[in-house]
């Protein structure tokens, strides 16, 4: 069975983008314009992992991901940031909360499929 | 537009580029001099590749040389790259070193074809996180490389956001680099453990000395066969009889060589022949 992976990105191009890419790589794909959303989502249903953006409207990535954890445990499903916040509290922050890996935008095929293997998974 | 290159000038490109650093192109890739010495043409001011051939064929062109030799060469690297090759050292090569060599005995660690140092430094990363295993030993790690301009950017350790996200796990990234404006950083205490030296693998390599494990990852792609077993052989000779030689993913010694045998199951990574392990040093570096 396909793995899935929800991105959560309120950007619809980002969304397409990285849809299309991560078929490529054997996913199947749910998508969420926001952490609320995000975060129904995963309570629906539970992706194998998320590839989140931060800046978001109604809740954004570091808030989702906060509740994430603190609903289901520390470490599942695995978190990849992808983002334009590109500095190194960002990063810190991500990490500490509970992201296995980070992306900073602008990214490509090679960067994403490149992460997804830092963090286990491809 | 340029006029087409004349077979006359396009032999003169091939047999520097061979002699000089062991790149051979064929006929079908003269796009890559196209492309590649295009912004020579423009700083020399010439309208073409055959003006820019004439121009080699007379006296006092070395400077010139050297820049088509530099801007010819393919660069890419990135860190950690294919993985594989740096698991097998943290995790094989490197322990097997230790427990063969005395407590204060070094290791020389070699990066044959350094382009900019992703890989010497992926090395330096490695050996910090084994630094209880290593205790006081000293580590030297070698980078090497005849484009000057990458040896700058290797020495300097400063990297695009991009080239840090490929290869690179961010644990990594927050542990060994520092942001600058756009770009990344690498932290001093590797770049102390590194050095980058201009060096010519077809030249006589061994003013540079014995190391226990060389890393010459996707440069013998480009050189014919003769070459290869040429700049293979070189590097066996500068090898410790443990030692071990680390190719790309594209590359073997397989009927070019037998100095080196292929460890068993790896890919990719060879010791030296036993025929060869006799009469070397089983170390090089002093305490
Ligand atoms: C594709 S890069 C490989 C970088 C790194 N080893 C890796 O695997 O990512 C190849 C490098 O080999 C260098 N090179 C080509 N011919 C060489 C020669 N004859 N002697 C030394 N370096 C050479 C080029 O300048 C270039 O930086």
């Amino acid at each position: 069975m396909a793995r899935t992976c929800l991105i959560v990105d309120d950007s619809r191009v980002v969304r397409k983008i990285a849809r299309r890419i991560l078929e490529t790589n054997g996913f199947d794909v749910a998508e969420a314009p926001d952490g609320q959303q995000a975060l129904e989502s995963c309570r629906a249903s539970m992706p194998d992992c998320v590839l989140l953006d931060w800046n978001m409207p109604v809740m954004d990535g570091i808030s989702f991901l906060k509740h994430l954890r603190a609903e289901f445990g520390p470490d599942n499903p695995p978190v990849v940031f992808c983002t334009t916040e590109n500095d190194m509290s960002h990063i810190e922050m991500a990490i500490t909360c509970g992201a296995q890996e980070y992306i900073m935008k602008p990214f490509d095929e090679e960067i994403l499929v490149s992460k997804f293997s830092q963090a286990g998974l491809l | 537009m340029s006029a087409v290159l004349t077979v006359n000038a396009f032999e003169t490109f091939s047999q520097l580029l061979k002699a000089r650093s062991g790149l051979v192109i064929g006929q079908d890739k003269t796009y890559l001099l196209e492309t590649r010495l295009a912004a020579i043409l423009r700083r020399e001011k010439l309208p073409d590749l055959n003006a820019l051939a004439e121009r080699l064929r007379r006296p006092g062109a070395d400077a010139l040389t050297r820049d088509i030799v530099e801007a010819m060469t393919t660069n890419e690297s990135f860190f950690f790259r294919d993985d594989k090759p740096f698991q097998h050292f943290r995790a094989q090569a490197l322990p097997r070193l230790i427990a063969a060599r005395g407590p204060g005995v070094g290791l020389r660690v070699w990066s044959a074809a350094s382009s900019s140092g992703q890989e010497a430094y992926s090395l330096a990363m490695i050996l910090t996180e084994c630094k209880a295993a290593l205790g006081t030993r000293k580590v030297d790690i070698v980078g090497t490389d005849i484009a000057r301009e990458q040896l700058t950017r290797a020495k300097e350790g400063l990297y695009t956001q991009f080239e840090v996200q490929r290869g690179l796990p961010v644990q990594m990234l927050m542990r060994y680099f520092r942001k600058e404006e756009a770009n990344w950083r690498i932290a001093d205490s590797l770049r102390a453990m590194a050095q980058f030296r201009e060096f010519n693998l077809l030249g006589d390599l061994r003013p540079l000395g014995m190391f226990d494990v060389v890393f010459c990852r996707n440069v013998l792609i480009y050189f014919d066969q003769d070459t290869k077993k040429r700049v293979l052989e070189a590097i066996a000779a500068q090898m410790t009889a443990d030692g071990l030689l680390y190719l790309g993913g594209a590359e073997t010694v397989l009927g070019i060589t037998a100095k080196f045998a292929p460890v068993p199951g790896e890919r990719g990574v060879y010791g030296l022949a036993s025929t060869q392990r006799e009469r070397r040093p089983l170390a090089v570096g002093a305490a």
